[in-house]
């Protein structure tokens, strides 16, 4: 396992090269000076220098990615152009509130999708399964952004059960942040869920008609033993591989999402960046959310290879 | 299917009969059926705007601003009292063009990537090693960076999109294409002489369409919601081109005294992409039964 554990981060590394030459590299897709697109027309040549000097694009191509990396390995990411503070600092600020909305949103679309999942697998054929899957694909097919409006129109407007945003911090009063957060999590946990409901079903289903489950229910097991204990467990396996990929579509989703409910999100920052154009903060914002995606991967790999020995060989 | 092959060893049928009865099976799946209806309606609606949207989609009438819907606006007007339904009409235009040229620039690019990861063993590590790269970013948030750092336009938003969607689409091909490798035909023709630029179209890539045709049926309508995101937020195509993100954005400010500008465009994107998913899922039954679901 430790073999594999070193491998595995060993493997990471070119990676992470990668990963942060591509967000280095973003700066010169911009067409023509990132300086002047960050001011007005109407700026003065000497706050375009200013600007320019900021960002270093003063010095050649390549003295700057030197730099940037130099820099990016001792966690300094720079200067905002725009809030004058570090980048790392207005992120690490952040980040809590969008990892827990991610988080939130995990858990409940994991645990709501299996159950669907597994209800629609038992039920295979019926109005339980067709209810449940069309109810899944419905939740694929939605704009979580527009979910949201939606949901702060009819449940935070109409009937009002729910606050529409006024975000309220996990460390003041926990209750008062899960009643603040239910809606933006639902919001965001819908498109998974329906990923996770047809994922389990499909699993579950396959499972169900293996051997074991037979032997299992000869042996005379109660159905519900056989469905969780044997069926669930083995089902798990491939929605366990697919869980970094959720991360990170809901990393993704929280970004939109804390836009509709006013939530002082890594995903405000990062959007009010890219509408000012202040280009330390969407690099920095980019790599972030990249190395949160990355570990997880990491430990989703881990995970599996804990679950299932014969990865460890691959 | 084991049949099919038998006989296509013995007496080829013609290829029109083969043809057929692939799209009997198409035809016969619900889902893609139900999928090809809704797609179909929404495509001849966009067709059809400049035609059937009852007013200009761009011009405001201060007499009938925030109209609820009703006989004069059956979707009711914005606050510049633009008709809702002509806007989504023309919107749909944009939209579905922006979904389908992200779909075949990435069914290409996905494609040339994929199979030459999977069919040239010493360029496999490199390329992969550059699309987890790109993978570990998530999409919608490398749409939105390069979609900013280009400036907002439809060209510029399908390019940011479409690269968001290749690294995904590279490896579906790449592992079809591995399999497809180590195939007999393929040694088979290779002992003919045939070179590798005849091998990989003629032989690998025509027999590892199956799961890139599925999965660019998602990527269009992954495509369809991640541009209704890109301008929402802001980075879309500019105003006052209308798109369903577009449309959205307007009504969001609204979204208590005018319900209608927001919800009737967001319908219009659940309707388009549920048909896309179900084309999908459909043309998964049918062309490549062991396909896991996909994911966003």
């Amino acid at each position: 396992m430790i073999r594999f554990i070193l491998r595995r981060l060993l493997a990471s590394i070119p990676v992470l090269l990668l990963v942060s030459l591509i967000t280095f590299g973003l700066l010169w897709l911009v067409p023509g000076d990132p300086a002047s697109m960050f001011l007005d027309a109407g700026a003065t040549a000497e706050a375009l220098d200013r600007v320019r000097r900021e960002m270093g694009l003063d010095q050649p191509f390549l003295v700057r990615m030197a730099q940037w990396y130099g820099r990016v390995l001792q966690g300094d990411l720079g200067q905002s152009l725009l809030l004058n503070r570090s980048v790392a600092g207005a992120i690490l600020e952040r980040l809590p509130v969008t990892l827990s909305l991610t988080a939130l949103a995990f858990v409940v679309s994991v645990m709501l999708g299996v159950a669907a999942g597994v209800l629609a697998a038992v039920r295979h054929g019926r109005l339980a399964d067709q209810g449940m899957m069309t109810l899944a694909l419905i939740g694929l097919s939605i704009p979580e952004f527009w979910l949201g409006l939606v949901l702060i129109w009819l449940i935070a407007v109409m009937v009002p059960i729910f606050p529409a945003g006024d975000y309220v911090a996990f460390a003041t009063d926990p209750w008062q942040w899960a009643y603040h957060i239910a809606l933006p999590t639902f919001s965001l946990a819908c498109v998974q869920m329906g990923f996770v409901a047809r994922m389990t079903r499909s699993s579950m289903l396959e499972v169900l008609g293996q051997d074991f489950i037979r032997t299992a229910r000869a042996k005379g097991l109660p159905e519900s033993y056989v469905v969780v204990r044997h069926g669930l467990h083995n089902a798990m396996v491939p929605i366990v591989t697919v869980m970094g990929i959720m991360v990170g579509a809901l990393l993704g989703g929280a970004v939109v999402t804390e836009q509709v409910f006013s939530i002082p999100g890594l995903g405000r920052l990062i959007i009010g960046a890219v509408l000012s154009r202040d280009f330390p903060v969407i690099q920095g914002g980019l790599l972030f959310l990249a190395l949160i995606y990355l570990a997880v991967n990491l430990a989703v790999d881990l995970l599996y290879a804990a679950i299932d020995p014969r990865v460890r060989l691959e | 299917m084991s049949a099919a092959a038998h006989t296509a060893t013995t007496v080829a049928p013609p290829p029109s009969s083969r043809h057929l009865a692939f799209l009997r099976r198409l035809l016969a799946n619900r889902s893609f059926t139900i999928g090809l209806v809704l797609v179909g309606a929404v495509v001849l609606m966009a067709l059809l705007a400049n035609l059937i949207a009852p007013f200009d989609p761009l011009k405001g009438n201060f007499k009938a601003r925030m109209v609820p819907p009703g006989a004069g606006h059956w979707l009711g007007t914005d606050h510049f009292g633009r008709d809702i339904l002509s806007r989504i009409l023309h919107g749909a235009q944009v939209s579905l063009r922006i979904g389908f040229l992200v779909a075949l620039f990435t069914a290409v690019a996905g494609a040339v990537i994929g199979a030459t990861a999977g069919y040239f063993r010493y360029a496999d590590g490199p390329v992969m090693r550059l699309m987890d790269a790109f993978m570990a970013f998530p999409p919608i948030i490398l749409a939105i960076a390069i979609s900013a750092v280009l400036g907002a336009s439809v060209t510029n938003v399908v390019i940011a999109l479409a690269i968001a969607a290749t690294p995904h689409t590279a490896r579906v091909v790449r592992a079809s294409v591995m399999v497809v490798r180590e195939m007999e035909y393929v040694e088979a023709a290779r002992a003919l002489g045939a070179g590798h630029a005849r091998i990989l179209l003629r032989h690998v890539l025509a027999n590892a369409m199956a799961p890139l045709v599925v999965r660019v049926t998602y990527v269009f309508a992954i495509a369809i919601l991640n541009e209704a995101v890109l301008s929402f937020i802001g980075v879309g195509p500019p105003p006052p081109t209308p798109t369903f993100g577009a449309i959205i954005a307007n009504g969001r400010d609204f979204i208590v005294a005018a319900p209608w500008i927001t919800v009737a465009p967001g319908m219009a994107i659940l309707v388009s992409v549920l048909g896309l998913n179900m084309l999908g899922d459909g043309l998964r039954d049918v062309l490549d039964p062991r396909m896991a679901v996909t994911t966003r």
